[in-house]
C-alpha cells in the first residue's frame, strides 16, 4: 500500500486518517462479500465455504465487460451483479438445495469441490493471471483531501458501498420480504407454520447474498485482487467476518467487516512484518469468548 | 480418558473380522515390502504416497470416528515436519530422535490449540481451525531465520536409521522406515477405534448428546483423539522431512489441508483402509491430470468431492461396500 504523507498534518495525522481510509474502503468490501453468506447460514444453516466463488464471478464479470466492451463501471456492475445472481439462483435451486439437512462434513466438503470447479473454470477461461482493472480516467488518480492524497477511487468505493449498505437496511429491517427473512430466521418451523414458503425465500435470499458478493467482489476488484486463487486466498477473511459477526445478522457483520478492515490495516501499516497474525490471535480469542459471534447468544 | 479406557485401549483385541478381509489386508501389507524390488524406479513415489497415508489416518480418526471436521490438520503435519528439520539443522540429526520430538511437538500443538477449540462446534470450530493453520504458517513465513521463510528448509540430513541404515539415493531406507511407521501407527489406530474408548467417540460422532447424558465425558474424549490425531499427523510431517530432506512452507498451508481431506473422503471416511484407498487414488488422478494444466487437477478434485458428497456418500470402500451388499454376497452387517 503507497502511502503519501504531506508537510501539512504531521505523520502521525496523516497515518490516522490514511489507515481509516483504506480500512473503511476494505471493511466494507469485506462486508459486501461476507453479509450474504452469514443471513443465508443463519437461514439454512449450511456451511458455504464457497461464497468467495460469487464475489470472484462478479469481479471477472465486471472486468471483463469493461475491458472488451468498453462499458463503463456504473453499466458493468449492476449487469455483473444480475449475471452472479441468476448463476448464484441456479446454483441453489440444483444444488445446495439438495445438501440441506446433510452433515456439516457432507456440506464442506460439496462447498469445498465449488471453489475448486469454479478456480478450475476461471483459470481456462481468463488464465492463470490476475484481472487489471481499467478505471476511466475521472476515476484514476488520487484526491487531495486536507492535505493528504487518497485513491479517488476508493472515495467512489465507499460511498456506493454505503448506499447499498443503506438500502440493504431498509430492505431488511422496514420490508414484508426482510421480516419474512427475519422470521425464518429466527424459527424455521414457525416461519412456515403461518405460511411463509421457505424454499422459495431461500432461494430468493441465496441469489440476493450473491449477487452483493459479486458486488462487493466487481467494486473491490483493486482491493481483493480478481484471479483464480481467489475463493481460496479470501476464504479466511469471509468466514472470519461472518463467525464474528453471528450468523443471521446483518448488523454482526458489519461491525465484524469494519473492525477486520480497520485492523487489518492498521497492522501492516504499523507492524508490515507481522502481517496477519495479530488480527488471527485476536479473532481465536474473541470467538473462545463468544463462539457464536458478538450478535449470536452466549 | 478418565476411566479405564486407555488400559482397555492396550488390552481389548481388534474385534472379529472376517477371513477374507483379514487375507487381504495382510496381502496387501505384504505386497507393500515387495514395492522397492519390484518397481525400483517408483520407490520414492511409494514413500511419498506411505506418508500420506498415515497423515490421512490420522485425520481419519478425527473426521471419520469423532465427528470433528478441520480445516486446518496440515498446521500439525507442518509442526511436525519443521521441528524435525530444524532439529536435524541445530541439534541432532537422528531420525528417531527427531521423529519423537516432531511427534511431541504437533501433540503438544493439538493439546493447546485443541483445548481452546474443542468448547465450541459448527462454524466456530471450523473457522478457528482455519484461523489456528493460518497463524502458524504465517509465523513460520516471518521466522525465515529460523524456518527458512518461502524458501523452506534446504539440505535437511539425518544420520543413518539406527546407526546402520543409510538413507540412500534410491530411497529404501525412507520407504521401509515410513512403512514400519505406517503399521505401527495403524496397529495402534485399529486397537484405539476397536476399543471402549473407540466406541465412545463414534457415539459422540453420532449424537453428543446422548453420550453426555449417559455420563460420558465429551471434552476430554474429543480432546484425546485430538492430540493422538495430532501426534500421528505429527509423525508423518517428520517423516516426510527425513525422507525427502526438505520442509517447505507449503507444508502448513490450507491447500495440503484441504488435500488430505479430499484422499480421506475418496477412499472413504471412518473405515480404517479409507486413507489406504485414497491415497493412492488422490495420486494417480493428480499424476495424469495435473501433467497439462493445473486447472484440470482443480477440476478433477472438485468433481470428485461434488460425486462424492452427492451420490457416492462413504467413498469408494463405502461404494464397494454397498456393491457387496447389493450382490447379497453377505458383506458384514
Amino acid at each position: 500500500m503507497e502511502i503519501k504523507k504531506s508537510e501539512w498534518g504531521g505523520e502521525t495525522m496523516t497515518a490516522i486518517v490514511t489507515v481509516l481510509f483504506f480500512g473503511v474502503a476494505y471493511g466494507m468490501i469485506l462486508y459486501l462479500i461476507s453479509v450474504g453468506l452469514s443471513v443465508t447460514m443463519g437461514l439454512m444453516g449450511f456451511v458455504n465455504l464457497a461464497h468467495g466463488v460469487f464475489a470472484m464471478l462478479g469481479g471477472y464479470a465486471a472486468v471483463t465487460l469493461m475491458n472488451q466492451t468498453g462499458m463503463s463501471l456504473f453499466a458493468a456492475l449492476p449487469l455483473a451483479c444480475l449475471a452472479v445472481t441468476v448463476v448464484g439462483f441456479v446454483l441453489e435451486r440444483t444444488l445446495y438445495s439438495r445438501l440441506y439437512g446433510r452433515s456439516e462434513l457432507d456440506q464442506v466438503l460439496f462447498s469445498m469441490g465449488l471453489i475448486l470447479i469454479s478456480m478450475a473454470l476461471v483459470r481456462l477461461i481468463w488464465g492463470p493471471m490476475a484481472q487489471p482493472v481499467q478505471l476511466p480516467d475521472y476515476l484514476k488518480g488520487q484526491s487531495l483531501v486536507g492535505g493528504i492524497e487518497l485513491p479517488t477511487y476508493r472515495f467512489v468505493l465507499v460511498a456506493f458501498g454505503a448506499a447499498v449498505i443503506v438500502a440493504l437496511w431498509v430492505i431488511f429491517e422496514r420490508t414484508l420480504f426482510g421480516a419474512r427473512i427475519r422470521a425464518a430466521v429466527d424459527n424455521r418451523g414457525m416461519a412456515q407454520a403461518i405460511g411463509i414458503d421457505t424454499g422459495r425465500l431461500f432461494a430468493v435470499t441465496f441469489g440476493l447474498g450473491t449477487g452483493l458478493a459479486a458486488l462487493g467482489g466487481a467494486l473491490g476488484a483493486d482491493v481483493l485482487a480478481i484471479a483464480p486463487n481467489y475463493p481460496l486466498h479470501y476464504i479466511v477473511y469471509f468466514m472470519v467476518v461472518v463467525a464474528v459477526g453471528g450468523l443471521g445478522s446483518i448488523r454482526g457483520p458489519f461491525i465484524a467487516a469494519l473492525s477486520i478492515g480497520l485492523a487489518d490495516t492498521a497492522c501492516k501499516y504499523l507492524l508490515p512484518e507481522m502481517g496477519s497474525v495479530f488480527i488471527f490471535a485476536f479473532v481465536f480469542a474473541l470467538l473462545l469468548w463468544r463462539p457464536n459471534g458478538i450478535t449470536g447468544k452466549r | 480418558m478418565t476411566d479405564r479406557s486407555t488400559a482397555a485401549i492396550l488390552l481389548l483385541p481388534p474385534d472379529g473380522v472376517s477371513g477374507t478381509r483379514k487375507a487381504l489386508s495382510m496381502s496387501l501389507w505384504l505386497a507393500a515390502l515387495a514395492i522397492p524390488t519390484l518397481v525400483p524406479g517408483y520407490t520414492p513415489l511409494a514413500n511419498q504416497m506411505v506418508v500420506m497415508i498415515l497423515f490421512a489416518l490420522s485425520l481419519d480418526l478425527l473426521v471419520g470416528f469423532t465427528g470433528i471436521v478441520t480445516l486446518g490438520h496440515a498446521a500439525l503435519f507442518g509442526t511436525g515436519a519443521y521441528t524435525a528439520g530444524i532439529l536435524a539443522l541445530r541439534l541432532t540429526n537422528d531420525p528417531l530422535i527427531t521423529a519423537l520430538c516432531g511427534m511431541a511437538a504437533a501433540a503438544l500443538v493439538g493439546l493447546v490449540t485443541g483445548s481452546c477449540m474443542l468448547r465450541t462446534k459448527g462454524l466456530a470450530f471450523l473457522v478457528l481451525s482455519l484461523a489456528a493453520a493460518f497463524m502458524l504458517h504465517e509465523l513460520a513465513n516471518m521466522a525465515s531465520s529460523v524456518t527458512g521463510g518461502d524458501d523452506g528448509l534446504q539440505g535437511v540430513s539425518f544420520s543413518p536409521l539406527l546407526g546402520v541404515f543409510e538413507f540412500d539415493f534410491r530411497g529404501h531406507t525412507a520407504f521401509y522406515y515410513s512403512l514400519a511407521c505406517l503399521f505401527a501407527a495403524f496397529l495402534l489406530v485399529r486397537r484405539v477405534v476397536n476399543s471402549p474408548f473407540g466406541w465412545s467417540l463414534r457415539g459422540i460422532r453420532e449424537n453428543d448428546g446422548r453420550m453426555r447424558a449417559i455420563g460420558c465425558p465429551i471434552y476430554a474424549r474429543r480432546l484425546a483423539a485430538y492430540v493422538m490425531s495430532s501426534a500421528l499427523a505429527g509423525l508423518a510431517g517428520a517423516l516426510q522431512a527425513q525422507t525427502t530432506q526438505f520442509v517447505a512452507l507449503n507444508s502448513l498451508s490450507l491447500e495440503l489441508s484441504g488435500d488430505v481431506l479430499i484422499m480421506l473422503i475418496l477412499g472413504g471416511s471412518g473405515r480404517l483402509y479409507g486413507a489406504f484407498v485414497g491415497v493412492p487414488l488422490f495420486m494417480f488422478a493428480q499424476d495424469l491430470l495435473a501433467k497439462e494444466d493445473p486447472a484440470n487437477w482443480y477440476l478433477g478434485q472438485g468433481l470428485i468431492l461434488m460425486v462424492m458428497t452427492l451420490f457416492v456418500p462413504g467413498g469408494v470402500l463405502g461404494l464397494v461396500e454397498r456393491l457387496r451388499r447389493n450382490l447379497g454376497r453377505g458383506g458384514r452387517r
